[in-house]
């Protein structure tokens, strides 16, 4: 069993086609949608938590890559500007996963990028924005 | 008992004993106070967070033919300055933002630049775009000039702050049912976040709660640079309740401070967007506590749990004026991460950076340890709790 969050781009061609079903019907993988929307190019961006035994999660992975979606892995969407951070920590209590969190000795702000939803909240509450997105 | 004279002439020697306010801390818990302050010279203190009332004056040098700025409209980077002196003197504020800024059109407004982000790119060395209107005279014909303007061509560039190092702050919640959008960061409906600004127990006047050896004069670290305390802060206000080891609980004093900006560092004075609010500048400071007696390291032993301050509501009673608190909490509390109001849990944020604090505590320490910074006497005392120097609101009155 594996579980994964990964973010789905997908072509104007697939938006309007229901792909992320045939990842439940045909490999029996669970998902949980951490956000999605059409971007003005009408591309789709999916961001999923998707789980399932490590054989299926392979094959549904390779499905969507033969329709033509591009997958990333969601660490390397929301990343810290580390010249920008002066670990304040305004952005702790709005991240709503614990991902951005105070160490109580350092006082410096750490940033779990595996605990990350990439709901993107931090960007702007940054004062310094300092969290940057990158899909 | 010493004098400031006797510690600098120990930091000429190299024989100074210095220690950061988080350091004193065991030192005094494990000597106590008498043998502290007669092993200890200096404490050094350390804070950094947004400071809206800070800015920089300038002087760009004559053009040729001359232009008189006084009575134009002037701009670095599309921020609009204020020139009303003489001919090319201006000054930029760290909340002014273009005149295109949508603000808080589409609300909340992002503010992503304005006069501390000059400020910033001014100390990184950045080439900045300098435009000016004006009117023409006899001795100042010239009515137009655009040209790129550089902090090392300036005659003078010169941090000059009104009101910094609050002395305490509020801890700001919301308790209304929508999210708002303040200079306190963004706060979540019925009480989803408690926000505090202060370095707590390294924070410079906390460390000095009765003005004793802080004063007009006294030389500190001012944005990775050397500064001077000019005058009192405005809002400066000694006169509030105070707990038995003097500290106000609830924000009391400020500082008005100067420093040339050639000589800072762009990581000490940050460019800083307030979501919905506006823009400002974060300033790092740090002030040396010259250990005069047993009584002042008694004040900079204070810890983050003897520290207190009010819980305030961001949705009605702050923008009402209201003086209602709902509370008080330590910073140990705070910094804890949650706090307790009302039977609620709440997590708490910090808008001040304690581990900035930290570093330039530190790097306070380090150069009075080198011998690089000397201390100097205070020429004249800041308005204390004696004084009757208060802070009022505006009495307003029709315009007939």
């Amino acid at each position: 069993m594996i579980s994964k969050r990964i973010v789905l781009h997908f072509p104007h061609r697939l938006v309007d086609q229901p792909i992320v079903y045939k990842l439940v019907k045909e490999y029996d993988l669970q998902f949980n949608i951490l956000k999605a929307y059409v971007t003005p190019q009408e591309e789709g961006l999916m961001v999923l938590e998707l789980s399932g035994e490590e054989d299926n999660f392979k094959k549904g992975t390779k499905y969507l890559q033969s329709c033509g979606v591009k997958i990333q892995s969601l660490s390397q969407d929301v990343i810290r500007n580390e010249v920008k951070c002066t670990d304040c920590g305004a952005c702790v209590p709005i991240c709503p996963t614990g991902a951005l969190a105070i160490d109580p000795f350092t006082r410096k702000v750490h940033f779990y990028d595996n605990k990350c939803i990439a709901c993107e909240l931090c960007v702007k509450v940054c004062p310094t924005r300092a969290m940057e997105v990158r899909f | 008992m010493k004098t400031i004279k006797e510690i600098n002439e120990k930091i000429k020697k190299g024989e100074v004993v210095c220690v950061t306010a988080e350091e004193i801390i065991d030192i005094v818990d494990k000597k106590g106070t008498r043998q502290a302050a007669e092993e200890v010279d200096v404490v050094t203190t350390g804070t950094f967070g947004p400071m809206c009332s800070s800015g920089a004056y300038f002087n760009i040098g004559h053009s040729k033919p001359r232009i008189k700025l006084g009575g134009g409209i002037i701009k670095v980077n599309d921020v609009p300055v204020y020139a009303g002196f003489a001919a090319v003197d201006f000054y930029l504020g760290a909340t002014a933002i273009p005149d295109d800024d949508p603000r808080n059109k589409v609300f909340p407004g992002e503010f992503k630049y304005g006069g501390g982000h000059v400020i910033q790119e001014l100390v990184a060395g950045k080439d900045l775009r300098l435009e000016a209107l004006t009117y023409g005279t006899d001795c100042y014909p010239r009515k137009k000039l655009e040209t790129l303007i550089n902090i090392k061509d300036l005659n003078e560039a010169v941090l000059f702050n009104i009101r910094n190092c609050y002395q305490n702050y509020n801890v700001a919640v919301n308790l209304s049912d929508k999210i708002i959008y303040t200079y306190m960061g963004v706060l979540k409906p019925n009480l989803g976040n408690a926000n505090y600004c202060s370095a707590g127990q390294l924070s410079p006047l906390l460390n000095d709660p009765l003005y004793k050896t802080v004063g007009i004069g006294s030389k500190i670290f001012l944005g990775g640079g050397i500064g001077y305390v000019a005058w009192q802060g405005t809002q400066h206000n000694p006169k509030v309740k105070r707990r038995d080891n003097g500290t106000p609980v609830s924000s009391a004093g400020t500082l008005a401070v100067i420093g040339d900006l050639k000589q800072m560092k762009p990581n000490w004075l940050v460019g800083t967007s307030m979501l919905g609010y506006g823009v400002t500048l974060s300033v790092g400071i740090g002030v040396p506590i010259p250990i005069l007696g047993e009584e002042i390291v008694k004040y900079t032993a204070i810890k983050d749990a003897d520290i207190f301050a009010q819980v305030v509501d961001y949705s009605n009673d702050y923008p009402q004026l209201s003086s209602r608190t709902l509370g008080e909490v330590s910073y140990a509390q705070l910094k804890s991460g949650k706090i307790t109001l009302k039977n609620k849990e709440i997590p708490t944020g910090a808008l001040s950076s304690y581990s900035k604090a930290r570093e330039i505590a530190e790097e306070l320490k380090d150069w009075i340890k080198k011998g690089d910074f000397l201390l100097s006497e205070p020429v004249a005392p800041l308005p204390g709790v004696e004084s009757g120097y208060t802070f009022k609101p505006l009495k307003e009155r029709p315009v007939i």
